[in-house]
């Protein structure tokens, strides 16, 4: 990204912006576009590691056919073009970072704390969460959670966590096909099961893989995991049902499942807002929430005659806009301006 | 208009109307069958309509396509008789189609 920031350091300063963005799907950009216009300058936090939300995740090669003016567009192209129109504005942009925390600091700001240990502090907040946050897949194995975070992990935190152990990796796709080749030379064993001798990863990866089978270095299952066996939250084997019918244990203290990843609400559910059906409630004029100066636009907030697609998304962040305006500029005028027309709007947009 | 009934895992059956074009999962929103959450509405990007195809279905419904078949590798519990219900349009040639689904979607 062009004018992203690389968070992956873990920062004690906390981050001072006007508004923070919760959620880089359309509307979350969209959203840094109209507050960008009124001066109010962003921050952007998503859980996924590019901008899109559910048009990169889900659908970026579908093609959308409702948004105005665009009679056919793919998700990553819309993405790509939402990306570009906010440019001028210079939003910070942080990836792979999920908002856990969200209370009011003082009067009238408010703190916001990620997972990847970031802290921010604005004056407003714009929750654009979508469908909620994209987490890792839980495979429904009976008893996993009992092994959850002790012998069952769904995303690698620091390779050095496996030493030693003897893992078993689940799944056919680019997570598990990377971690494969990627913790062999660390791991004491490592076997990868997949439910078929066919990877959706991509070939050059698959093709290390297969290398190190060759080289008995590791080895390749075919079956799916029906159950596991251990106590005391320590996994020792899984027992996998192969292609052939047939059960048969594989010995391991440490299991990586990467089934792909889900949409949940998350943490929103724990921030005191007023929530109908996991759906943050806002009012049509302002889609403020009700907590004054938190906003919701876009599939995740919900009023009278809502209707979840990305051109109504469009207009919430435009409205809300208006009122964050007056909400950092408590008793000041807002002049209604026309990009077409107003020298003051386009050298904002950098082109007067 | 085909009759598709969806069998629920504890056996509970719902005979639905399928109208022809539309596909099995739509079916299944629309008469609102517990079990299918369709999470990306039909995209074949998130295998959450997956249903089992009663045995003497099988052929008439057809084959998985290739995107299907690395979907399913985000399923649980994948069988022979596994397809993704958005992928499996309705006509009068399944009319009667028995489909089962899974316990839980995930």
């Amino acid at each position: 990204m062009p004018n992203s920031i690389t968070t992956d350091a873990i920062t004690t300063d906390a981050i001072t912006t006007d508004a923070v963005i919760i959620g880089a799907g359309p509307c979350g950009l969209f959203s840094v576009f109209e507050l960008g216009l009124l001066d109010i300058r962003c921050q952007v936090i998503d859980i996924l590691d590019r901008p899109g939300g559910q048009c990169a995740e889900l659908y970026p090669e579908k093609p959308i056919y409702d948004i105005p003016a665009l009679p056919i567009v793919t998700g990553a192209e819309l993405t790509q073009r939402l990306m570009e129109q906010s440019k001028p504005f210079k939003a910070g942009y942080h990836y792979n970072q999920m908002v856990t925390s969200l209370k009011k600091r003082g009067d009238s700001d408010f703190e916001l704390t990620t997972d990847g240990g970031l802290t921010f502090h604005s004056k407003i907040v714009v929750i654009a969460a979508g469908g909620g946050s994209f987490q890792a897949k839980k495979p429904p194995i009976p008893g996993i959670e009992a092994y959850e975070n002790t012998s069952v992990f769904y995303s690698v935190k620091k390779m050095e966590q496996f030493r030693g152990k003897d893992v078993l990796i689940v799944g056919g796709g680019d997570s598990a096909l990377d971690w494969t080749n990627n913790l062999q030379p660390v791991v004491r064993s490592l076997t990868l099961l997949h439910r078929r001798d066919d990877f959706r990863a991509a070939p050059d990866s698959v093709n290390k893989m297969r290398a190190l089978v060759a080289a008995e270095k590791m080895s390749l299952k075919i079956g799916q995991v029906t159950g596991l066996k251990g106590e005391h939250g320590l996994l020792s084997a899984a027992t996998v049902k192969g292609a052939d019918g047939n059960s048969f244990d594989v010995v391991t203290n440490a299991m990586l499942p990467f089934f792909g990843l889900t949409m949940k609400l998350g943490p929103v559910a724990d921030w005191g807002l007023n929530l109908n059906e996991n759906l943050i409630k806002v009012d049509t004029e302002k889609f403020e929430s009700s907590e004054p100066g938190i906003f919701a636009v876009g599939d995740i907030n919900t009023y009278p005659g809502k209707v979840k697609l990305i051109l109504s998304g469009f207009h919430e962040a435009a409205l809300m806009a208006q009122q964050a305006f007056h909400h950092i500029n408590p008793g000041q005028r807002l002049m209604f301006q026309y990009t077409t027309s107003s020298t003051n709007l386009q050298k904002k947009l950098g082109v007067a | 208009m085909a009759k598709i009934i969806f069998i629920q895992h504890n056996g509970t059956e719902t005979e639905t109307n399928g109208i022809p074009g539309m596909t099995v999962m739509e079916t299944a929103i629309k008469n609102q069958v517990p079990g299918i959450d369709a999470d990306c509405g039909g995209a074949c990007a998130c295998a959450t309509c997956h249903v089992y195809v009663g045995e003497q279905w099988q052929e008439k419904v057809g084959k998985r396509s290739a995107m299907e078949e690395d979907m399913l590798d985000f399923a649980f519990d994948v069988r022979d008789n596994s397809r993704l219900s958005c992928q499996i349009k309705v006509s009068d040639a399944i009319d009667g189609l028995r489909v089962t689904v899974p316990e839980k979607q995930f």
